[in-house]
């Protein structure tokens, strides 16, 4: 019987495994991609307090060796389900294993938005990508489009507009919810093309993508639009579908819970992304982290 | 195994002419998911014998990284008699590896 199970080894779990087990309890991560969760993605960490510059990976694997030279013990499965039993304990199943255990971290994160559109989880990696920073090199004097109306949408059409050939912005509303700024440094550029009020409805291609359907959202007129990349920036989604029928989510899927990391079942702690709360960095995932692993041990203690 | 570094130069040789079935690693030294899957990948190579594993840093082999049609990395792309049978992209667990070489 383990005391925490942290599910997610993303920057809120391990900080949760760090504290756990530095509070002599018996810890298990589960994990169902790799360590490091969304951090990973990112070249450049600058803003973590005592920290000038590091890279995500390099945080990343700093963390997850710090949980297991403390002695964390780390299975690369995903988590399917939780049950709790009468006695206030629980049993998570993941994969072919099933774990016993007196409290859950539950550190999930958070997903990238899909379209939800037929070819687009088939084309991913062979035109369709979730990160303009990663991927956008490869699209070197080719046509992509960039699909959002944040900010992020409005970054990536920046950055791509450097290495493209052209960059066509597609957002189902008419106007931007992105910062005025960014938008107006791209209205400036002569090979990035704004498609409003437009919604990708199909995405053609096999081998690798070769364009996409787009449909006014006034009219419902459709047209077709050639490109070899494209990038979705439609935010992103917590990863909680497997316990939404034993905790209680906001509509976007969000665990409810207040700072104190508290959820809806006694013994089950939210931290991270995958928590209801206005801002996620850095930071805020491993505060979470630490809150959930005390509140974790203090409910181990009682049971 | 020991992991095999491919280039324009070597990869005739090592790649389409290799009687094992190879399995390339395509990454770069700015890519976190990449650096995620390298110790993996060294990990397999140490248990494996019947496949070959090779990397391609992109930035140095951009013709290789393009002519495999490279549009995100990591990806990894399994190879048998010469021809690309099966790709992915993504850093993931041993076991997922394992099993996309066919083991």
């Amino acid at each position: 019987m383990y005391d925490v199970v942290v599910i997610g080894a993303g920057p809120a779990g391990l900080s949760s495994a760090i504290y756990a087990l530095r509070a002599g309890r018996r810890v298990l991560v589960l994990e169902g991609k790799s360590y490091g969760g969304q951090i990973v993605n990112t070249p450049k960490v600058e803003n973590y307090p005592g920290i000038k510059e590091i890279s995500g990976f390099e945080f990343a694997t700093n963390m997850f060796e710090q949980a297991k030279a403390l002695g964390a013990e780390v299975q690369y499965e995903k988590c399917t389900g939780i049950e709790r039993r009468a006695a206030g304990d629980f049993v998570i199943s993941a994969g072919d294993h099933s774990y016993e255990c007196r409290s859950i971290v539950l550190a999930a994160g958070a997903v990238n938005r899909k379209l939800g559109v037929k070819g687009e989880e088939e084309l991913i990696g062979k035109g369709v990508s979730y990160c303009a920073t990663c991927d956008g090199a490869f699209f070197r004097g080719k046509d992509v489009a960039v699909v959002g109306g944040g900010n992020t949408a409005l970054e990536d059409a920046l950055f791509l507009s450097n290495y493209c050939k052209t960059v066509s912005v597609i957002h189902r509303r008419d106007a931007f919810r992105g910062e005025k700024k960014k938008e107006l440094l791209l209205r400036e550029k002569d090979n990035v093309h704004f498609h409003l009020e437009q919604q990708v409805v199909a995405i053609a291609g096999e081998e690798h993508l070769e364009g996409v359907t787009l449909r006014n959202t006034a009219t419902g007129e459709e047209k077709d639009l050639p490109v070899e990349g494209l990038f979705v920036a439609v935010g992103q989604m917590p990863d909680t579908q497997g316990f939404t029928s034993l905790i209680q989510v906001d509509e976007g899927g969000y665990v409810v819970a207040e700072e104190n990391c508290h959820t809806s079942i006694p013994g089950i702690f939210a931290a991270g992304d995958c928590r209801t709360k206005n801002v996620r960095q850095l930071t805020t995932a491993v505060a979470d982290g630490s809150v959930a692993a005390l509140a974790a041990c203090a409910y181990c203690e009682g049971h | 195994m020991d992991i095999v570094h491919l280039s324009k130069e070597n990869f005739e040789a090592e790649v389409t002419q290799s009687e094992l079935p190879v399995l390339i690693d395509f990454w770069a030294t700015w890519c976190g998911p990449c650096q995620m899957l390298g110790p993996v990948l060294e990990e397999i190579a140490m248990e494996v014998d019947d496949v070959k594993i090779a990397k391609v840093n992109v930035d140095e082999n951009q013709e290789l990284a393009q002519k495999y049609g490279v549009m995100s990395i990591p990806m990894l792309a399994l190879v048998k008699n010469g021809e690309v049978v099966d790709t992915t992209v993504g850093a993931r667990p041993k076991a997922d590896i394992l099993k996309f070489m066919g083991k």
